[in-house]
C-alpha cells in the first residue's frame, strides 16, 4: 500500500505540495509515483528563479526504465531546488516527502494549492489506476 | 490483461516481483530495486527466467543444409556435440529476422533458441523455409528456461545439480551445452558473466528454483537483464536492429560466415551487394559526458554534420554513466552530440562493449 500522509495536497500526475510557515511551497513526487518508476537515477530540475504555471513540465525524472515529467502543481517563482537529488537521485525512492523533495515554489496564487487533491481523494484517484 | 504465463510465474508472484507485460508474457521487471538485482549479477550470482524463449528443435537427415541455408552464420562450425553458434536469421533483402542460439546435438539434430515477441513471425519463417529440406522445425514446449549469471553462478549452480548432472557439466567449456538427466545445461548468457542458462524440465521448475534461491541465487527481473545487456555491449532484438537492419549496421558482421563462398544463405546476396557499394553505416558505443541519461530514439548529431539514432539507452549501475547503443554514420568522430529534449549533450562514441566480468572497460 502507498504511503499517503493527510497533512500534504496531491496533483492527479502524482506530485506532492506542502506549505511550508514562510508561505512557500516545497514539491515532490509521491510514494506512489516512485513505486511506479522504480529506481531513480537522475533528476532534471528547473532552474531557480524561473516563473512556473500551474500544469508546466518543469521537471523530469529519469528511472532506470523511462524518462516521466514532472509538473508544477501551482504556479508561482522556483526558490529553491534539491541539489542533493544530482548526487543520490536515489532518495526520490528511499524518501519521496522527505529528502526526495524536488523544487521550492513562492506562489503567486495560494488559492491554487486549495484546488489539489487531499489524501483521500489523491488515494481514491490512484486506486482507480 | 490475459497474459501468457510462465512456468515460473507464481514463484515471481510470491517473490514480490513487479510483473509487466512483455510482448504477451506477464514477466517480473524486477523484485524491489533493478539495480541491486544488476549488483548481485555483477557481483555475486543472480537468475532470470527466460522461459518466454522459444525452444525450436529441427530434426532430419537434412538438418545441417537447411540450417546452412538459413542463418547467416554457419552451423557447419560445430562439429563437438553441445557447442553453441549465435547467429542471424535474415531475410532476402539482408534484415534480421531474428537473432539466436543453435546448439549442436549432432548432424541430424539441432536445438534453436529463439526470442519470445518473434516466436510467430519465427515459427514461420522457419517452417516455410525447411519444406524442401524435408526436416522438422518444431517449438519444444516440454520446458522451462533459467538463466543463472555472475562470478558466483557456476559455482552456487553446482550445489544444486544432482551428482551426475554436476558431473557432466564440471568441465563445460564456454559456449557449450550439455544434456543431463533431462536437463539442458548450457554455459552461456546475456550479461557479460559467467554463467548458465539452463532448460528445466516443467516438473522440475519449483524445486529447482526454490533450491537456487537457497543457495543464494538472487531473482532478477527484466529491468536488470536489460541493464546487463547493454553494459556487455549484447544487441536486443526490436531495439538495436529489426527486419529494417543490416547485421552489418547492426555489430554483427562477425557473425556472418562468408566461407566457403559457395555457401548461399538467405540474405547473402542483399548483403553482398550492400558491401559493394559500402557500409555507411555503424553500431556504436556511446558514454554520455553531460547530464542526462541515453534512451532510444534520440538523434545524434556528428561533428561532420551526420545524423544517427541512438537504439538503446540507460543509465549504467556499474559505471554510475549514462551508456548506450546508436546507430551513425562511420565518418562520426570520437565525440557526437545527443539531443536530449531539446538540449545537446556531448557524449563519447566508444566500442560497443562496456562492462565485462564486472570490469569497466571504457
Amino acid at each position: 500500500m502507498s504511503d499517503i500522509p493527510s497533512e500534504l495536497k496531491y496533483a492527479s500526475s502524482h506530485e506532492w505540495a506542502r506549505l511550508e510557515e514562510d508561505g512557500s511551497v516545497v514539491v515532490g513526487i509521491t510514494d506512489h509515483a516512485q513505486a511506479l518508476l522504480g529506481d531513480v537515477v537522475y533528476v532534471e530540475l528547473p532552474e531557480v528563479e524561473a516563473e512556473v504555471s500551474a500544469g508546466d513540465e518543469v521537471a523530469v525524472v529519469e528511472s532506470v526504465k523511462a524518462a516521466s515529467d514532472i509538473y508544477a502543481p501551482i504556479s508561482g517563482t522556483v526558490l529553491e531546488v534539491n541539489e542533493n537529488l544530482e548526487d543520490s537521485p536515489e532518495m526520490v525512492n528511499s524518501d519521496s516527502y522527505g529528502d526526495g523533495w524536488m523544487f521550492k515554489i513562492q506562489p503567486s496564487d495560494l488559492a491554487e494549492l486549495e484546488e489539489l487533491l487531499d489524501a483521500e481523494a489523491y488515494g481514491e484517484s490512484i486506486a482507480d489506476e | 490483461m490475459a497474459g501468457l504465463k510462465t512456468p515460473f510465474y507464481q514463484l515471481h508472484v510470491d517473490a514480490g516481483a513487479r510483473m509487466v507485460d512483455f510482448g504477451g508474457w506477464e514477466m517480473p521487471i524486477n523484485y524491489g530495486s533493478q539495480i541491486d538485482e544488476h549488483h548481485a549479477v555483477r557481483t555475486d550470482a543472480g537468475m532470470f527466467d527466460v522461459s518466454h524463449m522459444t525452444i525450436v528443435d529441427v530434426t532430419g537427415a537434412n538438418a545441417k543444409a537447411y540450417l546452412q541455408k538459413l542463418l547467416a552464420n554457419d552451423v557447419a562450425k560445430l562439429t563437438e556435440s553441445g557447442k553453441a553458434l549465435y547467429s542471424g536469421m535474415l531475410n532476402e533483402a539482408g534484415g534480421v529476422i531474428d537473432d539466436l542460439i543453435t546448439y549442436y546435438i549432432n548432424d541430424q539434430f539441432y536445438r534453436v533458441v529463439v526470442n519470445a515477441s518473434t516466436r510467430e513471425k519465427d515459427l514461420k519463417w522457419m517452417t516455410e523455409q525447411a519444406a524442401p529440406f524435408g526436416v522438422k522445425v518444431e517449438h519444444n514446449p516440454n520446458f522451462a528456461m533459467l538463466a543463472i549469471q555472475g562470478p558466483n553462478a557456476i559455482a552456487k549452480t553446482q550445489q544444486v545439480l544432482t551428482p551426475k548432472q554436476q558431473q557432466d557439466s564440471a568441465n563445460l567449456g564456454v559456449f557449450f551445452a550439455v544434456e543431463s538427466e533431462g536437463f539442458f545445461i548450457a554455459r552461456t548468457g546475456y550479461t557479460g558473466e559467467d554463467g548458465y542458462e539452463i532448460m528445466v524440465p516443467l516438473a522440475a521448475v519449483d524445486k529447482f528454483w526454490n533450491a537456487l534461491v537457497a543457495a543464494g541465487v538472487k531473482p532478477c527481473g527484466l529491468g536488470a537483464r536489460d541493464t546487463l545487456r547493454l553494459e556487455a555491449g549484447m544487441n536486443l532484438y526490436g531495439n538495436d536492429m529489426d527486419e529494417s537492419v543490416s547485421p552489418l549496421t547492426a555489430n554483427m558482421g562477425w557473425t556472418i560466415s562468408w566461407e566457403p563462398a559457395d555457401r548461399d544463405f538467405i540474405g547473402r546476396a542483399a548483403l553482398t551487394a550492400q558491401k559493394e557499394q559500402g557500409v555507411t553505416h555503424k553500431l556504436a558505443g556511446l558514454v554520455l559526458e553531460g547530464k542526462g541519461v541515453l534512451r532510444s530514439q534520440m538523434k545524434v548529431i556528428a561533428e561532420d554534420g551526420s545524423e544517427g539514432v541512438v537504439t538503446s539507452g540507460t543509465m549504467s549501475p556499474t559505471l554510475k554513466k549514462s551508456i548506450g547503443l546508436a546507430r551513425i554514420s562511420k565518418t562520426a568522430g570520437d565525440t557526437v552530440m545527443v539531443d536530449i529534449r531539446g538540449k545537446q549533450v556531448p557524449a563519447k562514441v566508444v566500442k560497443p562493449c562496456f562492462v565485462r566480468k564486472g570490469e569497466a572497460l571504457v
